[in-house]
């Protein structure tokens, strides 16, 4: 192993019910890096994020982060996490001081240390004017930043955020994606992040899995991902190529295509 | 801010081993702590949950003292409801902030409370004590509003904080069995519609209006398995002075909250998927 894996995934599987939500996918997010996870809806790249965020029960499979296994270990994974829901989840009825004070003794920051942490996280993402006003007063782009600081004020190992610009302005994405990039190029945290706008993902992120129907079927750099499909084209493409065309094929032929470019992606990177 | 938050390989969470009872009491405090910073920023709900209350011992207290219905010995009448409101409006707070954590669901607030280094059970006793608080400041309410209608109240500060012990008990178990319930329906309406079809049972099948030995023999059985007629009887010996079986109603109460805190943290899961 080269370099050490922020996420190592081995044949993990979730399904509700009778639908197989993620079906026998291996997932490794080298260490350091923004990591797009990306797919059509309901093609289970939340249902991976819960099984690596602890949230569901004991994955089929395993999942590691940074080596601690996440069946085993749940608090041990949970103090390495930042994570930041779909939803916009910060408490409107709190201030924004208060919302982060709130994660930093959630993730017993030392007392002594907390005021300061909490500082530094809603810094970081560029609320320090507005941290005492409640956030029910924020717009959406603001409560993301919240968010962040949240997830931040753990000083994580790894970020996880699942859809972070959804529903958001572009200026507000534009934002949320620049803090992002500040946080991750001065803590060299890892990120891994779904997302549905696929210029952000070719934009931001360093490494990319598409996944479609419970399964991984790219991998690899977004430039590579383009040249796979041909000159001149961009992720949208890629996207469509990976999905929607094979929407019809048989099983079989995805397995084996999602094989393939994995032993390509493996080789690259 | 950058190397200060920057802890790559081992952030200060890791090299903390705490242990489960230091971390339930941790959040224990974090949670109440937060709850009352949510109270400072709306108060309003307070006020509009002190009518109710305030119209039981208003129309119905003042009513049925000058009826002299109710047989309660030599306690006014006024007297002998005003426990039994105060433990009605800690329950009406606990029984429905099952619905709160519904909301945080759907908001996205439980699923990341829950990546965060606390165990379930951490997790739902801080939420019910979290309750417990909000319905310990509406209780202080009606407790404030009874003194002002003459109620004779007890002065003895030890009293009051058992008191205060009771409504918290109480409220726990109230509050997880809330929890409990919106963990099996997972939605608003439905967690409603049943918070409101079990809270007038509950109640009634109290000592809250009346005395046990005039309710009919079914009814005395129900009490007897009903935590609220324990909170009832506690309140009412700490605060009038009537004769009370402390010892059990402590114990009771003590040994429901405790086994709804694990049925609560059980169910706890099903609100994450």
């Amino acid at each position: 192993m080269t370099a050490p894996l922020a996420v190592r995934g081995t044949a993990i599987r979730h399904r509700f019910g009778d639908t197989v939500a993620v079906d026998g996918v291996d997932l490794n997010v080298p260490a350091g890096m923004v990591f797009g996870l990306l797919g059509p809806n309901g093609a289970g790249k939340t249902t991976t994020l819960r099984m690596i965020t602890t949230l569901l029960p004991a994955p089929i499979g395993s999942i590691e982060v940074f080596g601690v296994d996440v069946a085993r270990h749940k608090l041990a994974v949970r103090r390495l996490l930042g994570y930041v829901p779909q939803q916009l989840s910060a408490d409107g009825a709190l201030t924004g001081r208060q919302n982060v004070a709130l994660f930093a003794r959630l993730f017993d920051v030392p007392r002594a240390r907390r005021r300061h942490v909490v500082d530094l996280s809603l810094e970081s993402v560029g609320l320090t004017d507005v941290a005492d006003r409640t956030a029910g007063t924020y717009s959406g782009g603001m409560i993301r930043r919240l968010e962040l600081a949240q997830a931040l004020v753990n000083a994580p190992r790894l970020l996880v955020l699942d859809e972070p610009t959804i529903g958001l302005d572009p200026i507000g994405r534009a934002s949320v994606w620049d803090h992002i990039g500040e946080v991750r190029a001065s803590t060299g945290m890892t990120v891994l992040v779904t997302t549905h706008y696929m210029d952000e993902a070719d934009q931001h992120c360093d490494r990319i899995a598409l996944m479609h129907r419970g399964r991984i079927c790219a991998l690899g750099t977004p430039a590579e991902l383009k040249a796979g499909v041909g000159p001149d084209t961009t992720l949208d493409d890629v996207f469509r190529a990976a999905t929607g065309d094979r929407l019809a094929s048989d099983a079989g032929e995805r397995m084996r295509n999602v094989r393939a470019t994995r032993r390509t992606a493996h080789r690259l990177g | 801010m950058s190397e200060q938050l920057a802890v790559p390989l081992t952030g200060w969470g890791e090299s903390v081993p705490i242990g489960l009872p230091r971390l339930v009491l941790s959040r224990i405090g974090t949670m109440c702590l937060v709850e009352l910073q949510k109270l400072r920023h709306d108060r309003t709900e307070l006020i509009t949950r002190a009518i109710q209350p305030a119209l039981w011992l208003l129309v119905f207290g003042e009513t049925f003292t000058r009826l002299r219905a109710i047989p309660t010995g030599n306690v006014p009448y006024l007297d002998y409801l005003a426990p039994g409101i105060l433990a009605q409006s800690a329950l009406f707070v606990a029984i429905f902030y099952g619905i709160q954590i519904i909301w945080e669901r759907d908001a996205g607030v439980l699923t990341k409370l829950m990546v965060t280094p606390t165990p379930r059970i951490a997790l739902v006793t801080g939420k019910a004590f979290a309750a417990s608080v909000r319905a310990l400041v509406q209780a202080l309410v009606v407790l404030v509003l009874a003194a002002l209608l003459g109620v004779g109240l007890t002065d003895n500060p030890l009293k009051l904080l058992a008191m205060a012990a009771a409504v918290i008990l109480g409220s726990s178990f109230f509050c997880c069995l809330s929890i409990t319930i919106a963990g099996l329906v997972l939605t608003h309406d439905r967690l409603m519609g049943i918070g409101q079809a079990i809270t007038m049972p509950l109640f009634f099948g109290s000592s809250a209006l009346y005395p046990v030995n005039l309710m009919p023999g079914w009814l005395q059985a129900f009490n007897h398995i009903n935590p609220l007629g324990y909170e009832v009887d506690a309140l009412r010996g700490l605060l009038i002075g009537v004769p009370a079986e402390l010892g059990l109603d402590f114990g009771v109460l003590i040994l429901a909250s405790a086994v709804m805190i694990v049925i609560a943290s059980a169910l706890l899961a099903r609100l994450a998927r």
